[in-house]
């Protein structure tokens, strides 16, 4: 493999706290003042403010003209790496992949941004058509029937099912008794935090040999107590659970309702869907399928499809069509429902990007994304797994879907560098590598996921930069030690952000630890 | 396209000669050969359904932005729609930074290549805590429906009690979000509010109060627009029986208002979309959640808190605080949950605080009081129309009750709307007591001639 040749430097501005750009009288914007007429009827309106309510001081905000303002944010901006600049396969179960520009285009338009959601709904048939073409698709995608485009998110997605899970048991008076949700140890965190969040005992089953949930195990978990079961599948290991319709079969003789963890559906367009799968709902993150941009951590939308005979709990608002009217509205009218987990109806604008991401590429082209997402994960994997001191979880299966969890187990032992070092090193590299989701129980673990963005000529060149850091912690150690050297700034002390002694999460409490550089006060 | 395989633009390895490569350095005849684990039973059958594609990039734009033109916008109409989103003036540099790729299209990095986003959320989260008084403020959170959720369940974990009192004036729509975090873990009980003055009921509140109760919360203003001036009573009250005050704040009027620190709050919350989000059709919220800096506060945090912290060359580098907190290190044993919220919002609010620094904030403040003041006033004037009730004093919403018109708010609002414009928020099935009542906001966008147009509009249409 030859790396192609960079002589990358990330931004380096040492850029200043705002506050200390601050200079009293600096004003980065004006806003417009009251009528003369307006002052004559009503004066100052600062006196009307009841006493003791009215603020007694200035806020402490930091005063700059907007040239400062802009030169400030954009100089950080320059000190972040979006995917728009990297080969960003590093975040594995995250599916970052290419935010086509056309759809920013939609989603900054005033006809988007500019609704308020109380508006007459004849004055947002437009985005209300957007939302229901949308579910109209998601039907075809899952297999489900009826959707809410509500959560924000993947793990307010889990929160939803968690929420209706709870409705739909109560509503058969097995509330009380069904208390358990079950989920594995290799889904997302937060299929375990969130039925946690619900008041839900949760069973985390363990990986068998081949790294797939314990059917054993699972068949002694479910019992009259069982609620729901939350699977991923494939987990990230990318091992596709071919047993799944085994699980949800059990799962639902047992009375409990089956829900599927789909942000890791990249791989599965077309191919496999929930309804097939046996599952009674599932959510989908069109912040990471579907191509909405991650916004250095939202906003976001956990859209969620389920079964017809779960359609009542849902969230309200849904929106449906009038066929005799004419018209697309807003459904409040669910007396079963589940109640609502967002505000309004959810992030409108990242279903639009969906919408338009979608419609871009057809069903052939949904399916061609997953295909080509399937076949660079294991081209990854073939060439990742030549590279000194790397090792895959669960060997015995060769193909994986669309990501892998791998180790630097061996590596560690031959070099005492594990993935912790890589992620520090290969921010010299101008890309972005993080590790695994928690447990551990693969030693030194990352999870590598090659969406179908990336050309072979990327992948190639990050199994370079991999190459290149395995090699460095086998023979240039002091390398790998002092990384990175070429990025935004130099290695942190962490210690400080675990020390309630030493932390400071704003300014002002910094400046009451500390004065100058971290002197204490 | 017949016979000719398709190349797609976002799929640089669909192009055929590549493909083969790839799969013969993978050693497999076809990709269906890697989805061997996937048994046949569960296989798609056939192709899905879905309409036929723009698969070029100007039949797409025409398709969606055909669908979007059936959309009138607040720019379009004149509108005085509030209650919970609200159309503030989003500055143009805001739009800038958070539109740069930089920070649009990141995920959620490391300290070193993500910096940038790093330092930013600090910077948000310093500002907001000056904004809130308090010491400490998060990463933003899905919306302030939820910053609400989590302050009380925040309050519970605090004092080890499981029920909340909550304002019967707040927001109905949050109420329902707040029920859905509360559930199974905390029981709510409502509080009573006066109907003439649109404050909090005291005596109720000393009724209810008990040492069940975790927190007392309370949205200030309160949905109905009226500002609440009794906060430090109702603080002492909570303090007195060992639960905590939470209260609701809008950020828009902290240039101007007491923020709830300085009467008493334990915990303020509230959602950031009024400084420089758009309101996208509902979908520009993010909450925050602010607090005192100790530790059993900052503990009981669910979200990411970002830290200050030195690096070896003595330059400003910045993580994770008290990562175990979270469900991300501790899954089940975690502190409720983390996961992609609202960071890009959060970058918003803060190019806007600094934009506008403590004189922006003042000057808005002024200006919201002093049209809405002035709204209030002449459309009281309107006969068939009332201003008066709730009589409290209101910042940037207020309620017009056309009892006295003989008219509904649903047949004033379509009459309004072939006007071009956008009436306040019906009130009549979320508060049946205020009878046809509405919820009318005024923003710093609302100028005086618009309130004029309205005026001129509503006496035509109640005459």
């Amino acid at each position: 493999m030859t790396l192609r040749k960079r002589a990358f430097h990330h931004m380096r501005w040492n850029e200043p706290i705002i506050y200390q750009l601050s200079t009293p009288g600096h004003r980065g914007l004006l806003v417009p003042e009251a009528e003369e007429g307006i002052e004559q009827a009503v004066g100052d309106g600062l006196s009307s403010i009841p006493i003791g309510m009215r603020r007694s001081d200035s806020p402490s905000l930091p005063e700059l003209a907007q040239p400062q303002v802009v030169r400030h944010f954009n100089r950080l901006s320059q000190e972040n790496l979006g995917a728009d600049l990297n080969i960003d396969i590093g975040q594995g179960t995250c599916t970052m992949k290419h935010n086509p520009k056309i759809n920013e285009v939609f989603a900054g338009s005033p006809k988007m941004t500019d609704l308020h959601p109380c508006q007459d709904q004849s004055t947002v048939q437009g985005i209300l058509e957007i939302l229901y073409r949308t579910e109209e698709i998601f039907r075809e995608i899952s297999g489900l029937d009826c959707c809410s485009i509500q959560p924000g998110g993947g793990t307010h997605g889990a929160l939803a099912m968690a929420t209706m899970v709870r409705a739909w048991h109560r509503d058969r008076g097995e509330d009380g008794r069904r208390d358990e949700i079950i989920t594995t140890l290799f889904s997302h965190p937060s299929d375990a935090a969130v039925p946690k969040v619900k008041g839900y005992k949760v069973v985390i089953l363990p990986p068998d040999e081949e790294g797939l949930p314990d059917m054993e195990a699972y068949r002694s978990a479910l019992s009259e107590r069982t609620a729901a079961i939350f699977f991923t599948n494939p987990e990230d290991t990318g091992i596709f659970n071919s047993r799944i319709a085994e699980f949800t079969e059990l799962a639902r003789k047992n009375g409990a309702l089956c829900c599927y963890d789909q942000a890791n559906a990249n791989g599965l367009l077309g191919i496999a869907r929930a309804r097939e799968a046996g599952f009674d709902m599932s959510f989908f993150n069109l912040h990471k399928t579907f191509s909405s941009p991650h916004g250095c951590g939202g906003p976001a939308t956990g859209l969620l499809m389920v079964d017809r005979v779960l359609e009542p709990y849902l969230p309200v608002p849904v929106v449906r069509w009038d066929e005799k009217g004419g018209r697309y509205y807003l459904d409040f009218n669910l007396p079963k429902s589940c109640g609502k987990v967002k505000a309004f109806y959810g992030v409108i604008p990242v279903v639009l990007r969906a919408y338009a991401w979608i419609m871009s590429l057809g069903a052939e082209g949904l399916e061609e994304a997953s295909r080509i997402a399937v076949l660079n994960n294991n081209y990854f994997m073939k060439k990742m797994l030549e590279v000194r001191g790397c090792s895959i979880s669960f060997p015995r299966h060769p193909a994986r879907i669309e990501q892998v969890r791998y180790s630097w187990e061996e590596m560690k032992r031959e070099t005492g560098f594990g993935t912790a070092d890589v992620q520090r090193r290969i921010a010299d590299f101008g890309t972005h590598y993080w590790s695994s989701h928690e447990p551990w129980v693969i030693p030194e673990p990352f999870t590598i996921e090659p969406s179908e963005s990336y050309s072979k000529e990327d992948l190639d060149e990050y199994l370079g930069i991999m190459e290149q850091i395995s090699r460095e912690c086998y023979e240039e150690p002091e390398k790998i030690r002092h990384a990175p050297e070429s990025s935004t700034i130099h290695l942190i002390d962490h210690e400080y952000l675990d020390d309630p002694d030493r932390w400071a999460i704003t300014w002002r409490q910094y400046t009451k630890k500390y004065r100058g550089y971290f002197e204490r006060r | 396209m017949k016979g000719k395989k398709r190349v797609y633009p976002y799929i640089p390895n669909s192009e055929p000669r590549v493909r083969e490569a790839m799969l013969r350095e993978i050693g497999v005849d076809s990709v269906d050969d890697l989805l061997g684990d996937i048994p046949e039973g569960i296989r798609m059958k056939s192709r899905m359904n879905l309409p036929e594609p723009f698969t070029a990039e100007a039949d797409l734009k025409r398709h969606v932005e055909g669908i979007l033109s059936r959309n009138i916008t607040v720019g379009e109409y004149l509108s005085f729609l509030g209650a919970g989103c609200y159309d503030h003036h989003v500055p143009a540099v805001v739009d800038e930074v958070i539109g740069r790729s930089e920070f649009l299209t990141a995920y959620a990095g490391e300290p070193y290549e993500d910096h940038g986003r790093f330092q930013v959320l600090f910077e948000y989260q310093s500002m907001m805590a000056e904004l809130l008084d308090f010491d400490v403020c998060n990463v933003p959170t899905y919306d302030g429906a939820q910053a609400a959720g989590t302050s009380l369940r925040m309050a519970s974990r605090l004092t080890g009690r499981k029920k909340a009192l909550l304002a019967g004036n707040m927001n109905p729509d949050r109420l329902k979000v707040v029920r859905t975090y509360l559930d199974s873990v905390m029981t709510v009980e409502m509080l009573g509010w006066d109907r003439s003055s649109g404050l909090l009921d005291l005596e109720d509140l000393g009724a209810k109060m008990s040492e069940e109760v975790a927190a007392i919360y309370f949205e200030n203003p309160s949905y109905l627009g009226t500002i609440e001036d009794q906060g430090e009573m109702v603080a002492r009250a909570a303090h007195e029986a060992g639960a905590l005050m939470v209260v609701f704040a809008d950020p828009s009027t902290l240039g101007v208002l007491e923020p709830p620190s300085r009467y008493g709050a334990d915990i303020a919350c509230g959602d950031i979309q009024p400084l420089g989000v758009h309101m996208n059709y509902g979908g520009g919220l993010g909450g925050f959640i602010c607090t005192k800096g100790e530790n059993r506060f900052i503990e009981e945090y669910p979200s990411r808190l970002f830290g200050i912290t030195p690096t070896r060359e003595k330059e400003w580098g910045f993580g994770d605080v008290a990562w175990e907190r979270t469900s991300f290190a501790n899954r089940e044993t975690a502190k409720e949950f983390v996961g992609t919220h609202a960071a890009l919002w959060g970058v918003a609010a803060a190019v806007y605080l600094a934009s506008m620094g403590p004189e922006g904030m003042a000057d808005l403040g002024k200006v919201i009081l002093q049209r809405s003041l002035y709204a209030r006033k002449v459309l009281g004037e309107v006969p068939g129309v009332s201003t008066g009730k709730p009589s409290g004093v209101s910042f940037k919403e207020f309620v017009v009750d056309f009892g006295q018109s003989g008219r509904d708010v649903v047949e004033i609002n379509e009459k309004l709307l072939a006007c071009g414009i956008f009436g306040g928020k019906d009130l009549s099935r979320e508060f049946p007591e205020l009878g046809q009542s509405a919820l009318y906001c005024v923003t710093e966008k609302t100028s005086k001639k618009d309130i004029d147009r309205l005026v001129e509009a509503l006496s035509e249409i109640l005459r």
